[in-house]
């Protein structure tokens, strides 16, 4: 399954940023994931652990947001929760609807191990 | 394993081992950065830098998807006869472990390079990139790209073509776009496939299959084409004519025209705004008219 590569895609993501940063290692990394993105959350976590071998991220704990799907309709205005596969209007069922919400795939933050400037010993 | 932060050997503890073996313990902050970053940004840039290139040299690329036997390649020699004197094709396979398919394309005297994808699901952008180092785009007017048979991994990867077409082939059942929501909405153009087999598969019904499509709230056209009939991709043939048309009247020149490689579509450089360009997943908007 593609989700490998999207892992891959995210750890040389968050490798770079957590080294531009001198971090020492990568606690936590929250995604944002909707449906129509074409990624299976559970699938993207099965995957990580085998993608974040021997990176900063080794031990990070994944942590994925699901973003619900919702569509503005240009007929009647409403903005409604929809499901993938029926993406018209919830309200007047107008197949003018817009997807606003449910295809992102993003990195959302990090929280890092910054080790301090001055050692105290 | 990092040799400088002592990860290796002290787990979460926050102690620093220095080359002497003295072991320092340092004070270390938690830092939370908070990001917007697309998980596929890489690919993305890259299928940019594919369509720039395509659009250099005014190639009209096009991206085809369905699953593993609904015609993808028939459908290619099909129009590779119905089009060779009018358009100068060559197409990229995605094939996982064979150069079938490309050798049936080379068969009918087009160009073809096989992406061997070995057990990957999908073709991505860098593999599309690879693969144009083997191809003269002066040469040609029209790429086709065959993706790997799947109707769920390709659709997350934008290679840098300016259309997508999906097949939907009459043996896979009507509800092929209820069950595959985001290959389905990502098709400029959905291509009933196989036809000719409505009147044995009669549980099949076009008009059920198309609901299913257009609850995806997209008004890509659904045409119904089977290659065992020579006039049976008609619809298609004109879809893509009017596609290599509109291309060329953007740009306002004539392929062969060098002003044409120099300003192309507009001259927009970077491409951005064009109306042929793939809607990537951020500006979708699969309105009628929304935009």
């Amino acid at each position: 399954m593609h989700e490998l590569s999207v892992c891959l895609a995210l750890l040389e993501q968050v490798q770079s940023i957590a080294q531009e940063r001198g971090a020492t290692r990568v606690e936590r990394i929250l995604l944002r994931v909707g449906p129509l993105s074409g990624v299976e959350p559970l699938l993207l976590k099965s995957a990580f652990p085998l993608a974040a071998a021997g990176t900063l991220a080794e031990s990070a704990v994944l942590d994925i947001e699901a973003i619900p799907v919702r569509v503005h309709c240009s007929e009647c205005g409403a903005e409604t929760t929809a499901r993938p596969n029926r993406l018209v209007c919830g309200r007047c069922g107008g197949f003018r609807a817009r997807v606003i919400s449910g295809e992102e795939m993003l990195l959302a933050s990090l929280a890092l191990r910054v080790p301090d400037q001055h050692p105290s010993g | 394993m990092c040799d400088s932060c002592g990860c290796s050997i002290t787990g979460g503890n926050p102690a620093r081992v220095v080359p002497d073996g003295r072991t320092v313990h340092t004070e270390e902050a938690r830092a939370e950065i908070t990001l917007a970053a697309d998980l596929l940004a890489k690919n993305d840039h890259q299928a940019m830098h594919n369509r720039e290139h395509f659009e250099r040299h005014g190639v009209l690329a096009l991206n085809l998807m369905s699953s593993p036997g609904a015609g993808k390649t028939s459908l290619l020699e099909a129009t590779i006869e119905a089009l060779g004197d009018e358009l100068r094709i060559a197409v990229i396979e995605g094939d996982l472990e064979t150069e079938n398919d490309a050798e049936r394309i080379r068969a009918h005297g087009v160009p073809a390079v096989q992406i061997s994808t070995g057990n990957a699901c999908h073709l991505d952008a860098h593999m599309v990139h690879d693969a144009l180092h083997e191809i003269d785009l002066d040469e040609i007017d029209l790429l086709f790209i065959e993706n790997v048979g799947n109707l769920v991994c390709p659709a997350s990867f934008d290679l840098g073509q300016h259309r997508n077409i999906t097949l939907l082939s009459v043996p896979e059942g009507d509800d092929k776009p209820a069950k595959y929501p985001v290959m389905f909405r990502a098709a400029d153009l959905v291509l009933l496939a196989k036809s000719d087999l409505l009147p044995y598969l009669t549980e099949f019904s076009p008009t059920r299959a198309e609901q299913y499509l257009r609850r995806l709230a997209t008004l890509a056209p659904f045409l119904e084409i089977t290659t065992r009939d020579p006039e049976g991709i008609d619809p298609w043939i004109g879809w893509l004519r009017d596609q290599v048309r509109d291309m060329r009247a953007e740009s306002g020149q004539e392929k062969t025209s060098q002003a044409s490689r120099e300003a192309p579509f507009s001259g927009a450089e970077g491409g951005q705004g064009h109306h042929l360009h793939h809607r990537d997943r951020r500006d979708r908007t699969h309105a009628y008219g929304g935009e």
